[in-house]
This record gives structure tokens, sequence and C-alpha cells, in this order.
């Protein structure tokens, strides 16, 4: 029993982070939204040349921490791209080695709308259970404008691996990086208090700021736990990921809607870097399932095999 | 990284749960603050002593198993789902005995710890005064040094002393040098509340026992012998207690999973649900309770997982910090959310005396005691994310 990140998990996620943090992430994130797509995919090549879009890939000897160490890195600096898709779901939905390319997919009804999927070298649908190749189709606007939603058109149907398992892998690494995205929001929000000033002194010391950050950091910390236990829960982790999907999404909201809330209408700004954060935030809520779908998956499952 | 167990922890588990299986007491015991239940309670901790259970980290010479932090985590988490009852000893269990293993002489160690272990001896907790709730370096209480005998002269009163009103002996913190600021000048004492000079006062609490109490104290003699640690060093032994007690020892997880896996079963039963039947009949609120019922169990998945997390870093020589801050204020209030939960599926019966009304009346004290919720997030706001301390006020 050693329930906390080894040194080479460790040292994984601090290299990644070292890449991100020297990359200018926030101005690839933008470019990225105003579809200057260049950027982005250069710093895709270099994430998988670290190994990011091999972790989900079947005998790749990565685990499921690995890829949950990962995409914390890619929450924490608001990397853009269909990483959740392309590097969670598609390797184990299609049940082979496709880390060389840039993949996509919509799976009914959890993810109606495919992300990027005109930059993907493949589009992926599953309607009905069933995986098809697709193609893009219209755009949607997302509230995460780096999000670029397309309709995709379904077309032959694809050898399919294990979707199921695919699709708790995308829920496992969205918890991740919405736990990535939570802790970014803090350390933003933790830096701005200690700095700006009103009544003539700094806000963060005001005991009304301090209590509210204080149960951001309760609400992350306990969030991590799930995500790790349902990383290491092997075959079985529906009722795991589904648990640590709703933990992640409640502590990252909690996180954007009190940075929002310490920074005042500076924060309420395009131009502040925080409103990358809050807005992808609030997508990622929904996104590969909603809070109200995997609490109903918890219960289902408890009720079914009894209290564990 | 895993969550594996070896087998000598497996086997450990496995011997619990056939002990406890065989000797939790069907119906549960009247409550530890009635004269009736504290016997009964004292008798369940003799009897726990007996097969070594009560104890189980603690050295084999004074009456434990030498378990592994794992184990011990294990043990409670079997104790709990067995439904065995609450412990009247813990104040000297989990507040005092790991004092006494690091402060308390061997000739104390000796004297105290293997009557605490039958729960022949049991101790109430004399730290908060009228005037010094969480700000326990405001204390007024005095000891004046009596040299002609060898000791200490107690006088004042302390309050909200757990226990007490059934329990043999005290332990807290009194002023021994006036002159000195907040910290300095407190020393911890033992003191026996049958000794001449001592008043026990019991106060009812929400729940109508008389679970803690008023403790006055008139020129009450403790010898040196009854000084834990060195005199004027009292804060500094006290606040490593306290981080016992807001952090992983007082509240182990089994005790949340087994009320989380108990409303699980509450909610199937009170919606009618069969095993694949998915809607919740109207009796269960429908949504709304279904997902506060998860929410709960998913915290309580949380914490384990967490103390998990936890019981790693302490094994590896780390320390819990203010991270205890941290886990004190989630505990409390999802202690508070698994029975306000459980209470609103009870609906109109929710006001009748029950196994959850009582949980929900003491879940109700968490975010108070051990240093109340907002003591704790300034503490985390303060320690673990840096932001600046408040201006103290003009009072001190």
């Amino acid at each position: 029993m050693r329930f906390e990140l080894t040194d080479d998990q460790r040292d994984f996620g601090a290299s990644l982070d070292r890449l991100l943090a020297g990359a200018d992430t926030v101005a690839v994130a933008r470019a990225w939204a105003a579809d200057d797509t260049a950027p982005g995919l250069a710093l895709w090549k270099r994430l998988a040349e670290q190994g990011v879009t091999s972790l989900a890939v079947p005998d790749s000897g990565a685990t499921p921490v690995d890829l949950v160490v990962a995409f914390e890195a890619l929450g924490r600096h608001a990397v853009p791209g269909p990483w959740v898709e392309s590097a969670a779901y598609a390797p184990i939905a299609l049940g082979e080695d496709i880390s060389e390319q840039v993949v996509t997919a919509a799976v009914a009804p959890h993810v109606p709308y495919a992300l990027d999927a005109d930059v993907a070298d493949r589009v992926l649908s599953v309607r009905d259970g069933a995986l098809l190749d697709a193609t893009a189709g219209e755009r949607r606007t997302s509230v995460d404008r780096t999000r670029r939603l397309f309709e995709v058109a379904p077309g032959e149907s694809a050898p399919a691996g294990d979707l199921v398992a695919a699709f708790d892998s995308a829920v496992l690494a969205t918890s991740a990086q919405l736990l990535g995205c939570g802790e970014r929001l803090l350390d933003d929000a933790v830096a701005y208090v200690k700095q700006r000033r009103q009544f003539g002194r700094e806000i963060g010391s005001y005991q009304a700021v301090k209590h509210a950050l204080a149960d951001v950091r309760i609400a992350l910390d306990f969030a991590r736990p799930l995500v790790l236990g349902a990383a290491l829960a092997g075959t079985t982790r529906t009722r795991d990921v589904a648990a640590a999907k709703v933990a992640c999404a409640d502590a990252a909201y909690l996180a954007s809607r009190t940075a929002l809330q310490v920074h005042g209408a500076v924060g309420y700004t395009a131009e502040l870097d925080l409103s990358l954060w809050i807005t992808k935030v609030r997508a990622l809520v929904t996104a590969w399932g909603t809070p109200t779908h995997h609490r109903g998956v918890v219960l289902a499952s408890l009720l079914d095999g009894g209290a564990a | 990284m895993d969550l594996s167990l070896s087998e000598t922890e497996l086997a450990f588990r496995d011997e619990a749960r056939a002990w406890l299986a065989a000797n939790v007491p069907a119906e549960p015991l009247p409550s530890m603050d009635t004269a009736e239940g504290f016997v009964a309670h004292q008798e369940w901790e003799a009897r726990l002593a007996e097969a070594r259970w009560s104890v189980v980290s603690w050295p084999r010479e004074v009456g434990g198993r030498e378990a592994s932090l794992v184990e011990w985590v294990l043990f409670e988490e079997e104790y709990h789902r067995a439904g065995a009852p609450g412990r009247v000893s813990q104040n000297g269990i989990f507040l005092l005995a790991p004092i006494l293993f690091d402060h308390g002489t061997p000739e104390q160690q000796q004297r105290f710890l293997p009557s605490m272990a039958t729960g022949e001896r049991i101790w109430a907790q004399a730290w908060s005064e009228p005037e010094a709730g969480s700000d326990l370096a405001s204390l007024t209480s005095s000891a004046r040094r009596d040299e002609d005998r060898g000791g200490w002269l107690l006088n004042g009163q302390k309050t909200w002393s757990s226990r007490a009103a059934f329990a043999h002996w005290g332990f807290g913190l009194f002023r021994s040098d006036v002159a000195a600021e907040r910290h300095r000048g407190l020393t911890y004492l033992l003191f026996p509340l049958d000794a001449p000079g001592v008043t026990v006062r019991p106060i009812a609490q929400l729940d109508g026992e008389a679970g803690f109490a008023e403790i006055f104290l008139e020129d009450v003699f403790v010898p040196d012998a009854d000084v834990l640690g060195a005199p004027g060093d009292g804060w500094r032994v006290a606040m490593s207690t306290a981080g016992n007690e807001r952090g992983l020892s007082l509240r182990s997880p089994g005790r949340f999973c087994a009320a989380a896996d108990r409303l699980v079963e509450l909610y199937r039963n009170r919606s009618g649900f069969e095993t694949g039947a998915r809607a919740p009949s109207s009796t269960t609120g429908g949504d709304h309770h279904r997902d506060r019922v998860v929410d709960a169990w998913i915290a309580a998945q949380a914490y384990r997982l967490y103390t998990w997390g936890t019981v790693t870093r302490l094994a590896a020589g780390g320390d819990v910090g203010a991270a205890g801050s941290v886990n004190k204020v989630f505990w409390s209030e999802l202690d508070i959310a698994l029975h306000e939960t459980a209470l609103d599926l009870l609906g109109p019966e929710a006001e009748v005396e029950s196994a959850w009304l009582d949980g929900y009346t003491f879940s109700l004290s968490g975010p108070i005691y051990a240093g109340t919720n907002e003591i704790q997030r300034n503490i985390v706001a303060e320690r673990i994310l840096g932001l600046p301390k408040e201006p103290r006020g003009a009072a001190r």
C-alpha cells in the first residue's frame, strides 16, 4: 500500500509542467481560439514526443496514473486540442496505436460534438453504441472558445475495441484535466489576493476571502484521491471514474466561481488569462457525462451491487 | 503507486472482522453519557482489551498489538462496519496517549497506559475555559507552585470537558507563569476528578445527555509526578494532540464509510428499490435526495482514499501538519451531510429517537470542537495558501 505518486510519476508530471510553462500555452490557446492552430499543433508534436499521446495505448507500458498526471498538467496550462479524445479515448475505442495521429470523437449522447474536427486526422462517431468513422459538419461555439466544436456526419463503421473502457478512460482524463484547471484557478486567485489592496490592506487578509479560498483548497484536496483511486481501480472502474468526475467538476467549478469573485470586475474580462480556465471548467463540467449522469452511474452501481 | 494490502495486513483485517462479528453486542449500548451506559461502555472496553483490540497500535507490554498505521485504519474500518459501540475511552486513547508516549516519563507511561487500554480509568479533556475556546492561548486557570509539597495548586474553571461527568481523571493546560506571554508559561497537568477541591457540574448537551461538564478547581494539589512534559512547556506538548484531534486519529474513515453504506441502504429501503429498478418513488424526494445520497457516499470514499494518502506520508516519516485542518473541516461537514441526508430521507419520522438522530446530534458538534472550522479555515488559508494574517484586534 503506497497511495502516493512514485518518483517516476512525479518526475513525469514535473517535466510536462516545465515544458508547458516554457511554451506560452496562454498564447497557444488564444491563437487556437482564433483558428490559428499551427502553434497548438506544434505543441502537440512536442507533447507527443514526451509520450503523452501513447499513455492509453494498449501495451504501451503506461498506466492510468500516468494518464492522470499528464492530464492534470494539460488542464493546469490550458493546453488546447482534442487531447481527451485522441490520447485517452481513441486508443482504447479503436484498440490500436494511433499515437501518431490527431483523433477526435463525438460520442452520443454524452459528447454531442467533436472537438477540433477540422484539424483532426481522423474523426470518430459513436451512435447507439456503434463506432463509426465520420466527417466534420457544421461548426458550433463553445463557452470555452478554445474548444472548437463540430457536428459530425457518420460514415462507415470502424472496427471497435472496448468502448466502455474507452469512455471510462476519457472520463478519468477529463477529471484530471478539471483538477489541473482547479489548481491553476486557485494559484492565480491566491497570487491576486496577496497583492490586491483595498481599505488599506491585502484583500487576502480578510477572513471572508480566506475562507472562500480555503474551501477551494479543501475541495481539490479531496477530489484528487478519487481520481488517483479511480486510476488504480483496474477494469471495473466505471463507478470510480464517475465519482471522480462528480467531485472534480464540483471542486473545479467552485475554484472558478471563487477565483472570479476574488478578482472582482477584472476577473470578468476576457483579457485576463483567468478567463481561459473559467470558461474551460464550465465546458468540462458537462463534457464526457454530466454530473447528473455520473451521479446516476454511482447510485445505480451502489444499488445493484449493494453498498461496497 | 498502489492500494494493495499485504498478506499480513489482510490476515489482520480478517482476524478483526471475525472477532467483531462474534463479539459486537447485538443491541446498541445505552448512551455512554448516562450512568448505566458509561458502565456498559467500560465493560465493552474491557472485552476489547482482553482480546487486545482496544489499542491495536500500542506496544504489547501496555496492551497493544504493535499494529502498523495501515492495520490501525483497517481495524477502524472493520470496527465501524460491524456497528461496534462508540469508544468511551477515546479522549485518553486518541488525545492523551500520544502525548504520554512522546512526552511522558517511563513511570507515567506504566502508571497510566495499561489502565487506559483496559478502560478501567476513563479520561476527560480539561482544555476549554469559559473565556477560552478555540483560543487556547488565552487560558487563565492557574497552576501555582507549592514548593513545600513538591507540586502545584490548581485554581480556576474548565468547561466543555467531554466525558467529565463520569470520568476518573482529567488532563489539561494551566497557566503556571502569569507574567509570560500567551503561549508561554502554560503547563500540562493530569489530575484525579475526585481530588479535594474539584467540583464537576455536568452540562446537558443538545441531545439531553450530560456529555460534558464544567470543572471547578479550588486549590487542587497535583504532585510533580503528574506534570506531563516540562513545566511551562505545556503549549508545545498540547499542540501535538491538537494535531491528532483534528487530523487522522480521532476520525478514521471507517465511521464515515460505514455511515455512507447505511445511508445507501436507507435510500434503498425508503425508495422501495428492487435490484435493477431505477426510478425512485415519491417518498425519497426524487433527484434532490438522490444527489445528496450519492454526494455523501462519494465524499466518504474521498475521505477514505485521502486517509490512505496521509497514512502513506506518515509511514514515510512525514507529519500531518496544517493538512490536519483541511481534514477536520472536511470530515466534520461530511458527518453532518451524511446524517442530515438520512433525516431528510426519513421524512416526518426523523424527529423520533433513532441511531440516525443520535448521530446527527453528535455531528453538529464537529464543526465546533477541536478548534472551530473558522479557525481551521484560517489555518488552511495562512499556512497552506500563504495568505497574510488578519491584523490583530486592539484587545491584545
